[in-house]
């Protein structure tokens, strides 16, 4: 069945690909943060010791030993102990192991800060802002800027006078740059927008009209700073792949013939979109960095903060849930990307059915 | 002799470079001629430019026009030091598959292709974040280097498997020359334009990757940088405090440097590759 289907088969061979790519990056997740000294329960202690007697600090820790699976636990629950009375670690690779597990189950454990919280409790409260923010910046931004440099190329003159030096300006400004500028400009100078935060500080996150309507206020500017600069990467791509295009035979030939503008447009937007399309799969990762900068910059509610705040108080779990988290959805969307690559590209059907 | 006469007369390059060099002689003659003192109070926190603080304070009342040179050395020196770690990783990997081909290209390619997908700020974060005690400018560096050389890997394995198959490398072999000798004598001459290239982006990658990180608290314990200057002014509220002398001067030194950097790429390309002129 594969053999006689080239689309399917390219996708077959990419889930396999992705497949290897996850346990990779699930790895990275695992053994990088433990590259460091850091004990998550050393920095427990440090904070809740404090006014504890040696005992009742003694079986706190013991319980956060127990909890992030540090240390070998016997058959009836109790941490077992060495001759000097010290805990027995568990060998790295079956915290390995156990975090695997964990993790295909959609468990990320608990949060050092918040304690008892479970990081994927955090996590669930950040990733629709998250999402809201980049999925429509990315998706929009790649299409818009795409159909303005198809336009720049073609038709030159004044629009593309105007749009390229544009274009050029909105990619060469690093990301947090622009954000910053936004931010004083239109949220403190001119204050147009409000500068900070996710919503009004009075409401809570429900489903009503006055949250919406204040939610989509404070989206503006962040929206506005990921937007332009995909916008701006994009348009600059697309103008040059379609000049390379309009030196080809096909469209001279075309035009040669009278054939419409619309329809020669649309044949060359097809063929310049596919290297812009493995160009979005390979840029997604600067782009999903870029946008959790701006969280910061603007102070929205989403991974981009969470990663912040669990960055200056060592919060661990939350740090590699996130970037876990994060990693697997880039990998999707790269995954979806390819997807659509092997749907559109004549040549995989060609190779594969013809070729061989 | 000629690549000079091109270069020169090509405006991006001239533009590009200059703009470089300036940011170079700042960074490195700039404390000959001024007092930099980053450790001093000059007046109160975010007191606007005057006489006596040019660019006015930051938070601390620290002279603005200090962090910012010292800053701009760390940033350069990152960028340089990341740039090189990025490119001598990226070359090795890419010109030893290119040229190698069979299995080890095919696990070099899906090791690149791999690392190309997870976004190295990801990676950058679980690295740095780890090594919360000794957060050194240096260390900073390497770690950028090592997780951005991905792209660098993939361009420059495109080119040397392309060179590969021409005369003079088969000529070469047939004379017995070994891997390695071919690869330095015969490949990567070829290739030194092309890299020079890599470099100048790896370069502001590199000052770019530090900004983001130190935007995230990540930043060097041991300096300051221009992503730190910018972390301490958003933390410490100059946006609304209205200090604009505390953030914008960083951010265009920051812009300046990139810019540059990506339009003397840009003119490189132009006349290292006569196709793309018109």
């Amino acid at each position: 069945m594969l053999n006689n289907n080239p689309a399917l088969k390219h996708i077959v061979g990419r889930v396999g690909w992705y497949l290897v790519t996850f346990l990779v990056a699930v790895t990275i997740n695992f053994f990088l943060p433990r590259l460091g000294d850091a004990n998550p329960v050393d920095t427990i202690m440090a904070k809740v010791s404090t006014g504890l007697d040696t005992k009742s600090a003694r079986v706190k820790e013991e319980a956060y030993l127990k909890e992030f699976g540090l240390v070998e636990v016997d058959a009836q629950g109790k941490v077992k102990r060495d001759a000097q009375g010290k805990p027995v670690p568990t060998p790295l690779s079956s915290q390995f192991v156990n975090y695997m597990g964990m993790s295909l189950q959609g468990d990320l454990g608990s949060s050092i800060l918040q304690h008892p919280k479970r990081v994927s409790e955090i996590i669930k409260t950040a990733i629709p802002w998250t999402i809201a923010l980049q999925l429509p910046t990315i998706i929009f931004g790649w299409i818009i800027g795409n159909v303005l440099g198809a336009l720049a190329a073609y038709k030159r003159g004044a629009f593309d006078k105007i749009l390229y030096p544009m274009a050029l300006l909105t990619s060469a400004i690093p990301a947090f740059c622009f954000g910053i500028l936004l931010v004083y400009f239109f949220g403190i100078r001119l204050e147009w927008f409000p500068a900070v935060g996710g919503y009004d500080e009075g409401l809570t996150p429900e489903l009503s009209g006055e949250f919406l309507s204040s939610a989509a206020y404070y989206y503006v500017l962040p929206f506005l700073s990921v937007f332009l600069l995909v916008v701006g990467g994009q348009a600059i791509g697309m103008r040059s792949m379609c000049i390379y295009e309009l030196g080809t035979d096909y469209v001279k030939y075309a035009k040669l013939l009278g054939v419409k503008e619309s329809k020669i447009l649309f044949y060359m937007f097809r063929n310049a979109m596919l290297p812009q399309l493995t160009g979005l799969a390979l840029a997604l990762g600067t782009m999903v960095g870029g946008a959790l900068i701006a969280e910061i910059i603007f102070s929205y509610p989403g991974l981009g903060m969470t990663i912040l705040t669990a960055i200056q108080g060592n919060d661990y779990p939350v740090i590699t849930g996130c970037t876990l988290l994060i990693t697997v959805t880039v990998l999707i969307a790269n995954f979806s990307a390819d997807v659509m690559i092997g749907l559109l590209d004549p040549r995989i059907k060609a190779v594969q059915s013809g070729g061989k | 002799m000629k690549l000079f006469k091109n270069l020169l007369k090509s405006p991006g390059f001239l533009l590009g470079s200059s703009l470089f060099l300036l940011t170079l002689v700042l960074a490195l003659l700039g404390p000959l001629f001024i007092d930099v003192d980053t450790r001093t109070r000059v007046g109160l926190a975010f007191m606007p430019p005057s006489a006596k603080a040019p660019l006015g304070t930051d938070h601390l009342g620290l002279d603005m026009v200090s962090l910012l040179i010292q800053g701009l050395r760390s940033s350069l020196y990152v960028g340089f030091l990341a740039g090189t770690v990025a490119t001598i990783v990226g070359t090795l990997i890419g010109v030893y598959g290119g040229y190698k081909g069979g299995l080890i290209d095919d696990i070099l390619t899906v090791a690149t292709n791999l690392f190309l997908v997870i976004p190295s700020l990801i990676v950058l974060i679980l690295l740095s974040s780890s090594l919360d005690e000794g957060r050194s400018l240096t260390l900073i560096a390497l770690i950028i280097g090592c997780t951005t050389w991905t792209w660098s890997a993939r361009a420059v394995r495109a080119q040397a498997s392309s060179i590969r198959a021409r005369d003079h490398v088969a000529l070469a072999r047939i004379n017995g020359y070994g891997t390695f000798g071919i690869v330095m004598l015969h490949i990567l001459p070829y290739l030194l334009s092309y890299i020079f290239m890599v470099f100048i982006l790896q370069t502001a990658t590199g000052i770019l990757s530090e900004a983001s990180i130190s935007l995230l608290g990540l930043g060097p314990y041991d300096s300051i940088s221009l992503g730190k200057i910018l972390n301490e002014a958003i933390r410490n509220e100059a946006l609304s405090d209205g200090a604009w002398w505390a953030f914008a001067p960083a951010m265009v030194l920051i812009t300046v440097i990139v810019f540059a950097l990506y339009v003397l790429n840009t003119s490189l390309e132009g006349v290292f590759n006569p196709r793309l002129r018109k």
